[in-house]
């Protein structure tokens, strides 16, 4: 057992995988960092520090330093990925999935299926999403909203860095496209890591908190608001079974039905805003495969339907806080 | 360098190929008995042929939803071609993809693409894992006019530059993105090369209705690539003989224009005229070629008419590896 930061476990992660398999191939927008500069490689090391030391380890054919391309830099993944290689391109901001979405959206997504199932697509496509940071509307948004709704890609939110791990190693040794969304306000998170070579498989969700009473669902940095608001609900004896779901394609349907059959209440917490989101799809999930498990309506707690804001009052207040989600679970409760 | 008579045989005869698939596909097309869109290569054989003819499989090609030729040329099955335009479970892509998604990875052929200008970072990635591979292999992406209008295009060469990637950037000039001519789309209003050369890239320029231009062109771009100088590009100039797709009425077109072009620039007759003339090949065996060319596309036919049809239970697999 070691203790280590989010972000560490995922530059570990992703060395031991170049050294385990060389295949894999690191590219992206200053994944070293002061490439043409006179502080020279690696002055940066990768703006998240996800990246350090990979340049200096694996050399320039490995480690791809790329101009501010994005469209270049996933389509690079893709001809890699369909010419043998393991790509990890980062894209730093989830947001800039808007600049490179046709070659996430329409090839990389796509390829397997268009080419009659005869290649593979193993790109792995990085990217730190969400708010915390007062970084504005356009540094600030979530992507898997977007991206779980696109045929063709797995989608991977780890809200600790065990979960980084196990969920990355599984990305990087699988032969599909997968976008890995880290949240940029757990990076400096800590957390006991298990030592040794294991896996975790997608479409398999953690219970984080149990109980009868109330199933709270949420992914990345709304894992921890949720624990927050389950402990509160505690102490007044409300027992939440708290499931993160770490891959929202595939998705565990099965966690999550089996929790709302015992509950029968379901509260959904979701960074995104709320229209046509993760929090509807598995609203519309429970409402058809569990209807007659529930007791009252589902609860969402999702930021507004606005861009995000950047002053801190208003960031607060757009993003799901723990008294938000504590409030929906006892809504749900008091429903008769 | 001269080639062999074997060698102009089988240029050739790709050549014919191509053509006698494009006009087949062109009738059939009329009759409404294949469904979608489909853009024909008819006019430009000559490039895709002149390209490939120096790739080995292990190289690699990106395409464009003009895409027939490069696959052909390339070395993609006839028959697997044809049944997957037609849509059969049989063919090259179990019909999941049709004639804008024809890919055969096994053959270097990384896919036709439905989308302007999308394959150029593709080919540049493809690009840099024959780098790292280290044997010489280079990746080449096929752009037209109109894509190299796409910002991709553009980052896809800045890209291949900082990274040294060996890629080629076949632009094929046909004058027209879709329906939209060069001279008002390409604000240079000059050439296509000239951009990539601003990107600092060699660059070459060739007629592209010459076979014997395009790969002579090519010989030298790839001695220049595969000896680690980096990418490199190449504009061809090239004509097309049918619509930007099939029932497209090609109302744009100046008068005479398309006869102009099927008499004085149509690839396979220029062929023809310089081995006649040179001596290296005689009519008859151009016909023969031509012949064979017309009964492959005739059994590709026959066969994606009687072939199976996919079920609705195949909607489902191909979408991942492993769910």
């Amino acid at each position: 057992m070691a203790k280590m930061m989010y972000r560490d476990a995922v530059r570990l992660t992703i060395a031991e995988e170049m050294e385990r398999d060389e295949s894999v191939v690191v590219l992206g927008e200053d994944v070293v960092g002061g490439m043409g500069t006179d502080g020279g490689p690696e002055a940066i090391g990768g703006i998240w520090s996800t990246s350090t030391g990979l340049f200096d380890k694996f050399g320039a054919n490995r480690v791809i330093d790329t101009p501010i391309s994005e469209s270049a830099i996933v389509g690079a993944a893709a001809g890699l990925a369909l010419s043998g290689k393991r790509p990890v391109a980062e894209l730093m901001f989830a947001d800039f999935i808007g600049v490179s979405l046709d070659q996430i959206w329409n090839q990389i997504g796509k390829f397997r299926y268009m080419f009659g199932g005869k290649t593979r697509c193993p790109a792995v496509i990085r990217m730190a999403y969400g708010g915390g940071y007062n970084a504005a509307a356009q540094h600030s948004q979530c992507a898997h909203q977007i991206l779980t709704g696109m045929a063709g890609l797995k989608v991977v939110m780890p809200s600790t860095p065990e979960d980084v791990r196990g969920l990355l190693r599984t990305a990087l040794r699988g032969d599909d496209p997968v976008m890995f969304l880290e949240h940029k306000a757990l990076y400096a998170v800590e957390g006991e890591v298990p030592d040794g070579d294991w896996t975790i498989p997608f479409a398999h969700a953690r219970q984080v908190t149990s109980g009868e009473d109330v199933t709270v669902l949420a992914t990345g940095l709304m894992v921890g608001i949720a624990e927050a608001a389950a402990e509160a609900a505690a102490e007044d004896g409300i027992g939440v079974d708290l499931i993160d779901l770490r891959t929202t394609s595939p998705l565990d349907e099965e966690a999550i039905l089996d929790s709302v059959e015992v509950t029968g209440r379901l509260v959904i917490v979701d960074e995104a805003p709320p229209r046509c989101s993760l929090a509807t799809d598995l609203a519309a999930l429970v409402a058809n495969k569990a209807f007659s498990s529930l007791k009252a309506p589902i609860e969402m707690v999702t930021a507004p339907h606005t861009p995000v804001p950047f002053a801190s009052e208003l960031e607060q207040a757009y993003l799901p806080s723990p008294d938000d989600v504590e409030a929906a679970v006892r809504k749900t409760l008091a429903y008769r | 360098m001269q080639l062999s008579r074997d060698e102009l045989i089988q240029a050739y005869r790709k050549m014919a190929t191509i053509r006698a698939f494009e006009e087949r596909l062109h009738d059939i097309i009329a009759t409404g008995e294949i469904a979608g869109f489909t853009h024909l290569y008819c006019g430009q054989e000559a490039v895709a042929v002149g390209v490939c003819e120096h790739l080995a499989i292990e190289d690699k090609i990106v395409s464009t939803h003009r895409g027939h030729g490069h696959c052909l040329a390339k070395g993609c099955d006839v028959t697997g071609m044809m049944k997957e335009i037609w849509g059969s479970r049989e063919g090259l892509c179990k019909g999941k993809g049709g004639s804008m998604h024809i890919a055969d990875i096994d053959k270097g052929m990384l896919g036709a693409n439905g989308i302007v200008g999308a394959g150029a970072p593709i080919a540049v990635g493809a690009a840099m894992s024959c780098k790292l591979d280290g044997e010489g292999r280079v990746a080449i992406t096929f752009s037209g006019d109109g894509a190299c209008n796409q910002g991709t295009t553009f980052e896809a060469m800045n890209m291949a530059v900082v990274t040294k990637a060996p890629c080629i950037f076949v632009f094929e000039n046909n004058h027209y993105s879709e329906h939209t001519g060069f001279e008002y789309a390409v604000g240079t209003q000059k050439d296509i090369a000239s951009r990539a050369e601003a990107f600092g890239m060699k660059v070459w320029r060739a007629d592209g209705c010459d076979f014997f231009a395009v790969h002579d062109t090519m010989r030298e771009i790839l001695e220049y690539v595969r000896a680690g100088n980096g990418p490199a590009a190449v504009e061809f100039d090239t004509e097309r003989f049918y619509g930007h797709f099939e029932g497209d009425p090609q109302n744009y077109r100046g008068e005479g224009e398309l006869d102009r072009i099927r008499e004085t620039r149509d690839c396979l007759k220029i062929f023809r005229q310089k081995v006649t003339e040179a001596g290296l090949l005689d009519e008859a065996v151009i016909d023969e070629l031509n012949e064979a060319a017309e009964a492959d596309v005739d059994a590709a036919v026959e066969a994606s008419r009687a072939a199976d049809r996919p079920t609705a239970e195949d909607v489902l697999t191909d979408v991942y590896v492993e769910y």
